[in-house]
C-alpha cells in the first residue's frame, strides 16, 4: 500500500500548494482593490478613528471632529452648519462625503504628502496621527450676509477678492445642515435626507446641490459685459461710439424679432453710445453690436473671461460655463445678450466682474487659504495665481466706468452703497418658468476689493430689483467689516 | 517521503536504541507554548493597551494542558511521533488567541461577532479534548484493537451522521446546514466524531476486502476497472454522501465523507481506477444536485462571482476577502486589524482573521502546520507495519488534510463555501474534541510504527518446550 501512499502525500502537498498559491493572489495580487473597494468599511472605520482635521474659517472651526468612543470614534460637527453647506459639503457614513470634505480629504484625513513628515513624527511617537486643518479664505460677515440675503429665494451669491481671486463669500440656498447627514444614526440620516429631496417631479431644487458651481444659467445681460469687452478690444469702439438701439431688432434668417425687456424702448428707437447701451441695457443695440462683431469675436472674449466650456476646481469643481454653439447671425444677436446657449455658473459671472476690476487680469478663484498641519503650523499656503488676461487695464478702466454708469444712472441703482461707488451690471434671463435674476458688481470701482455675483433663479423680477441690492448687502458687509468704507 | 532506507525499526536490529524523541517533542512544546503567550500578550496590550489578569489562568492553563499530554504520551506511547502534538498545540494556541482577540473586540464594539466570552469556552472544550485523547491513548493499547469493533463503530459513525438529519430543524439546523444538535445550551456537531468511527470502520474493511476489491475485471484505456458486483461498497458511501448532501444541506461533510472513502479505496487496492470511479460519481453527483437543489446552486453561483452577491450568498466570503486582502503581506498585526466585520470569524472564518491579522506570512505559516501535521500522519502510514494501522493512519490524515483544504479553499474563494471547521483553530467543541481523539489514535499509531520490533531469538525455542507464558493486561 505505500506506492499509492506516497501519491496521496504528493496530492496532498499539491492541494495544499493550492491552497498556498491563492491566497498568495487574495494578499498581494489582490490586495489593493480588495483594500480599497468602497464596500471594505475598515477603510472607513480606520478614518473614524483618527482625528479629522476641521475646517476653519477666520479661526472659527466650521467643520470639526469631536471623540464619541463608538465604533465610528470621531463625530464631524459642523456648528454653522446651513450657513456653510455649500463650502463644507458633509462627510457621512452612508452618503458618502462631498464638497471640501471630498475635495481637501487627503488633508482632513491626514494622508496628503504635505502632511507626510508630520505623520511620521506621529509614528515615531506614539501620537494618535490625526488630520490637517483646512482654512478657507471666506469672510464670515460677507458669508453671513449673503445666507441672509437669500433667504427664502433659490440662488447663490459668489463673492471674489478680485487682486487675488480668494473667494470672501459662497452661497447657495436652499440650504441644509451637513451636521444631520453626517451622524452615526443611520435612520436619523435617511429620514433627514428624504426630509431635504425634493419630491419626485418637482422642480424644486435639492439643497445638497451647490446654486453657485454646480448649476449652469442662461446668463442675461450680464453677458453684455463680455460683448461690450470685446467691442472696445476690437478697436473700432469707445464708450461714446454710437451704436443702433431700434425698438425691435429683426433678425436674419427669423420671423421673431428681438426685443428689448418688456418691450420697452431703448431711445425711443434713435441710435445711442455704447455706454448708454449698457447702462440701459439695451437688448436691440448688443444684439446688433455682436453681429456687426462676429461670433469669432464674442466667442474669443467669452473664452478669455473663462467662458471656455472648461471646468476648474477651486478646488471643489466648477461646473464648466459655455456660450454653446452659434449656428448662424440670428443666434449670434441673441448670444450677444446672453440668451440662446449661453450657460454659467455664478461662479464664472463672479470671474467677469472680477476680472474688469483687477485692470483686466483674470485670478484664478481659490477657497483654501493655507493647509495646517494638526498644531496648526501652515504647510501650504496658496499663492494667487493669474487665470487669464481678457482685456488690457485700458479697457478694463472704461468697462469699470460702463458698469459704474448703470448702478449710477441705469438698472443697477438698487446696488448703490452711500460713499461708494458701485460698478456693475443687471441681468434678467429668460427661461422656461420665471425669469432668472442676476446681478454681478464690484466696489468701490476706483479701487475694487470685493467682486460680486448674486443670482435668482426663477425670481421672476428683473436683476435690478432683486438681485441688486443683495449685492449691495454683501458688499457693504464686506467694505465695513474691512474698514474700507470710503 | 521516507523510504525504507530510513525505516526506525532498522535502529532495533542494531546496538544503538531507537531514540524516543520525546525530549524534542518537549522541547517543541514549550516553543509552541511560549509563541501563543506571546502572541496573547501582543492582543491585550494592542487591544487594551494591559495585560487582562486572566492571562495568568490562561497561561497557566495551556501550560498545564500539554504537560499533561505530553507525560501521558511520554508513559504511554513513548515512540510516538514527535511533530504531531506540537503541531496541534501552535495551531490551538493560534486559534486560542484570535479567538479571545475576537471576544474583546465583540465587547468593544458590539461588532459582529459580539456575545460573550468563548475563548474560556474554548479552553474548556481543550480540556476535554486532552481528556479523550488521555483516554484514547491509555485504553487503546494497540490500535489493532479497533478493528474489532469496526462494524459496531460504522454503525455509531451512521447513526451520528443520521442525528441531526432526523431532528426537527429548530434544533439541527444552524445558518441553513442541519448538522447540530443543540440541547440545553450546547451545540454538537456529531458529524466530526462519525467521521473518526467511519474512517476507523473504512480502514477496518477495506483491509479486510482488499484483494476482492483490488480484483480486475477489463482494462478499459489502461485503467484495471473492478468488477460489476464490487462495485457495493463505493456506491454505498455514494449513496450516504448524496442523503447527507441532501437531509442536511451539508456540502462540506458530504465532500469530505466521500473524498476520505475514495482515497483510503484507492490505497488499499492500489487501483487508481477507483478514484476515477469516484470523480465520475461525485462529479454526477453534484451536478444532479445543482441543477435539484437550490441552496447549492446558491453556493456555486456565489462561489463563481462573489461579488454579484455582496449583500446576500456572497457577503460573507466577500467579507472574507476584504479580510485578507488588507491584510496584505504582513497583516495588520494582532489586535490591529479589524477582523470581526466578518460574519462568525471565530469559527467558520477563523483563517480570515488570522490572514488579516498576521498577514499572508500568518496564514501560510498555519497552512504549512497543517501540512505538516499531514504529512507526518502519512509518514507513519508508510512506516506501521499492519494494514489496518497502515489505512487508519492515512485515513485520517488525509481526513485532515481534506478537510482544511476544503474550509480553507472555501474562506479564501477557491472552492464552494462549506459548513465544516478549521481543524484546532476553529471554536466548537465537538471539531476540538473530535480532533483531539483523532489525534491521539494517529499518535497511537506512530508509536506502534517506531516501536523498536523485539530482537528475533536465534533459535525459536519449540512450542512444546515453551513456557507458559503469563499474558500481561
Amino acid at each position: 500500500m505505500n506506492a499509492p501512499l506516497r501519491k496521496v502525500a504528493i496530492s496532498v502537498l499539491v492541494l495544499f500548494t493550492l491552497l498556498i498559491v491563492n491566497v498568495n493572489i487574495i494578499q498581494v495580487v489582490r490586495a489593493q482593490s480588495l483594500r480599497e473597494n468602497p464596500r471594505n468599511t475598515r477603510v472607513l472605520t480606520e478614518e473614524y478613528d483618527r482625528e479629522r482635521g476641521a475646517i476653519v474659517v477666520a479661526g472659527n472651526e466650521i467643520a470639526s471632529s469631536i471623540p464619541t468612543g463608538e465604533t465610528l470614534n470621531y463625530l464631524r460637527q459642523y456648528p454653522q452648519g446651513p450657513l456653510y453647506a455649500a463650502v463644507t459639503g458633509y462627510y457621512s457614513v452612508l452618503f458618502g462625503r462631498t464638497g471640501l470634505e471630498r475635495a481637501e480629504n487627503p488633508v482632513l484625513a491626514g494622508t496628503d504628502s504635505r502632511l507626510a513628515l508630520r505623520r511620521l513624527g506621529d509614528i515615531l511617537t506614539g501620537r494618535d496621527p490625526s488630520g490637517g486643518n483646512v482654512e478657507l479664505t471666506l469672510d464670515p460677515a460677507t458669508q453671513q450676509a449673503a445666507m441672509d440675503s437669500l433667504k427664502g429665494v433659490t440662488g447663490a451669491v459668489v463673492a471674489l477678492d478680485p487682486s487675488t481671486g480668494a473667494i470672501l463669500a459662497l452661497a447657495s440656498t436652499p440650504t441644509y445642515d451637513p451636521a444631520q447627514l453626517s451622524s452615526h444614526d443611520p435612520a436619523a440620516m435617511r429620514a433627514y435626507a428624504e426630509s431635504i429631496t425634493p419630491p419626485e417631479g418637482s422642480d424644486q431644487p435639492d439643497p445638497r446641490i451647490n446654486q453657485a458651481i454646480s448649476e449652469r444659467y442662461p446668463a442675461g445681460s450680464i453677458f453684455k459685459v463680455v460683448v461690450s469687452a470685446a467691442a472696445l478690444a476690437s478697436g473700432r469702439y469707445t464708450p461714446e461710439t454710437t451704436v443702433p438701439a431700434p425698438d425691435q431688432l429683426t433678425l436674419p434668417g427669423s420671423s421673431r424679432p428681438l426685443i428689448n425687456y418688456n418691450g420697452e424702448s431703448c431711445n425711443g428707437g434713435a441710435d445711442q453710445t455704447l455706454i448708454a447701451a449698457l447702462t440701459t441695457s439695451c437688448n436691440t443695440a448688443f444684439g446688433q453690436l455682436g453681429m456687426n462683431l462676429g461670433e469669432n469675436a464674442v466667442r474669443d472674449m467669452a473664452d478669455a473671461f473663462g467662458i471656455n466650456g472648461k471646468g476648474f476646481d477651486i478646488p471643489l469643481t466648477v461646473a464648466p460655463s459655455t456660450i454653446g454653439d452659434v449656428a448662424d447671425d440670428a443666434a449670434l444677436a441673441q448670444t450677444s445678450i446672453g440668451q440662446k446657449d449661453v450657460a454659467v455658473t455664478p461662479m464664472q459671472a463672479a470671474m467677469i466682474a472680477a476680472a474688469v476690476a483687477n485692470d483686466g487680469r483674470l485670478m484664478k478663484p481659490y477657497l483654501v487659504d493655507s493647509i495646517q498641519a494638526p498644531d496648526l503650523t501652515v504647510v501650504d499656503q496658496t499663492d494667487p495665481a493669474e487665470m487669464s488676461r481678457p482685456v488690457s487695464a485700458d479697457i478694463a478702466h472704461e468697462l469699470t466706468t460702463m458698469m459704474t454708469s448703470v448702478v449710477d444712472h441705469g438698472t443697477g441703482r438698487k446696488a448703490r452703497i452711500d460713499g461708494v461707488e458701485v460698478a456693475g451690471k443687471t441681468g434678467t434671463a429668460q427661461n422656461a418658468g420665471p425669469d432668472h435674476n442676476w446681478f454681478i458688481g464690484f466696489a468701490p470701482a476706483a479701487d475694487p476689493k470685493i467682486a460680486v455675483a448674486v443670482f435668482i433663479r426663477n425670481g421672476g423680477g428683473t436683476g435690478g430689483d432683486t438681485s441688486a441690492p443683495i449685492a449691495k448687502a454683501v458688499m457693504e458687509a464686506y467694505l465695513n467689516g474691512q474698514g474700507g468704507g470710503g | 517521503m521516507t523510504g525504507p532506507g530510513t525505516d526506525p525499526r532498522v535502529g532495533a536490529a542494531g546496538s544503538t536504541p531507537t531514540p524516543t524523541r520525546r525530549g524534542t517533542e518537549l522541547a517543541l512544546l514549550g516553543f509552541a507554548v511560549l509563541i501563543t503567550l506571546a502572541a496573547q500578550c501582543i492582543v491585550d496590550l494592542t487591544v487594551t493597551d494591559s495585560l487582562s489578569p486572566e492571562l495568568a489562568t490562561f497561561g497557566t492553563w495551556f501550560t498545564a494542558l500539554w504537560v499533561v499530554a505530553h507525560v501521558v504520551v511520554r508513559r504511554f506511547a513513548p515512540y510516538a511521533d514527535p511533530l504531531l502534538l506540537p503541531c496541534v498545540a501552535v495551531l490551538m494556541g493560534l486559534g486560542l488567541t484570535m479567538i479571545h482577540r475576537l471576544d474583546i473586540a465583540g465587547d468593544q464594539l458590539g461588532g459582529k461577532n459580539s456575545g460573550g466570552e468563548d475563548a474560556p469556552v474554548q479552553l474548556l472544550w481543550a480540556t476535554v479534548g486532552l481528556a479523550l485523547f488521555v483516554a484514547v491513548l491509555v485504553v487503546v493499547r494497540d490500535h489493532r484493537v479497533l478493528a474489532r469493533f469496526a462494524y459496531t463503530l460504522a454503525l455509531v459513525g451512521l447513526v451520528l451522521l443520521a442525528i441531526p438529519a432526523v431532528l426537527p430543524a429548530s434544533i439541527s439546523e444552524v445558518y441553513g446546514a442541519k448538522l447540530w444538535i443543540r440541547v440545553a445550551g450546547f451545540s454538537i456537531q456529531p458529524g466530526e466524531f462519525a467521521k473518526i468511527c467511519l474512517v476507523v470502520f473504512f480502514a477496518a474493511y477495506l483491509v479486510d476486502k482488499r484483494d476482492v476489491l483490488a480484483l480486475a475485471s477489463r482494462r478499459v484505456l489502461r485503467l484495471e476497472l473492478p468488477r460489476g458486483r464490487d462495485l457495493g461498497p463505493v456506491l454505498l458511501a455514494w449513496v450516504a454522501s448524496i442523503l447527507v448532501l441532501v437531509f442536511e444541506r451539508d456540502l462540506g461533510s458530504s465532500l469530505l465523507l466521500f473524498g476520505i472513502f475514495v482515497v483510503m479505496l484507492y490505497v488499499a487496492t492500489e487501483r487508481a481506477s477507483w478514484l476515477v470511479i469516484g470523480v465520475i460519481l461525485f462529479s454526477g453527483g453534484a451536478y444532479v444536485a445543482y441543477q435539484v437543489f437550490g441552496h447549492v446552486r446558491v453556493r456555486v453561483d456565489t462561489w463563481l462571482d462573489p461579488f454579484a452577491y455582496q449583500d446576500t450568498g456572497g457577503y460573507q466570503i466577500v467579507q472574507s476577502l476584504f479580510s485578507l486582502g488588507t491584510g496584505g503581506l504582513f497583516g495588520a498585526g494582532l489586535g490591529g486589524g479589524r477582523p470581526d466585520q466578518v460574519p462568525v470569524a471565530k469559527s467558520d472564518f477563523i483563517a480570515s482573521a488570522i490572514g488579516e491579522e498576521l498577514g499572508l506570512f500568518g496564514l501560510v505559516a498555519v497552512i504549512v502546520l497543517y501540512l505538516v501535521l499531514v504529512e507526518r500522519g502519512l509518514r507513519t502510514s508508510l512506516v506501521v507495519r499492519d494494514g489496518f494501522g497502515k489505512l487508519l493512519a492515512a485515513g485520517l490524515a488525509f481526513a485532515v488534510a481534506w478537510q482544511v483544504f476544503v474550509v480553507l479553499g472555501g474562506v479564501t474563494g477557491l472552492l464552494p463555501l462549506t459548513g465544516l471547521t478549521t481543524p484546532f483553530l476553529a471554536y466548537g467543541g465537538s471539531s476540538l474534541v473530535a480532533n483531539f481523539g483523532l489525534v491521539a489514535l494517529l499518535i497511537r499509531i506512530s508509536d506502534a510504527a517506531r516501536r523498536p520490533v523485539a530482537p528475533p531469538q536465534a533459535t525459536p525455542p519449540k512450542l512444546t518446550d515453551a513456557p507458559t507464558e503469563v499474558v500481561r493486561p
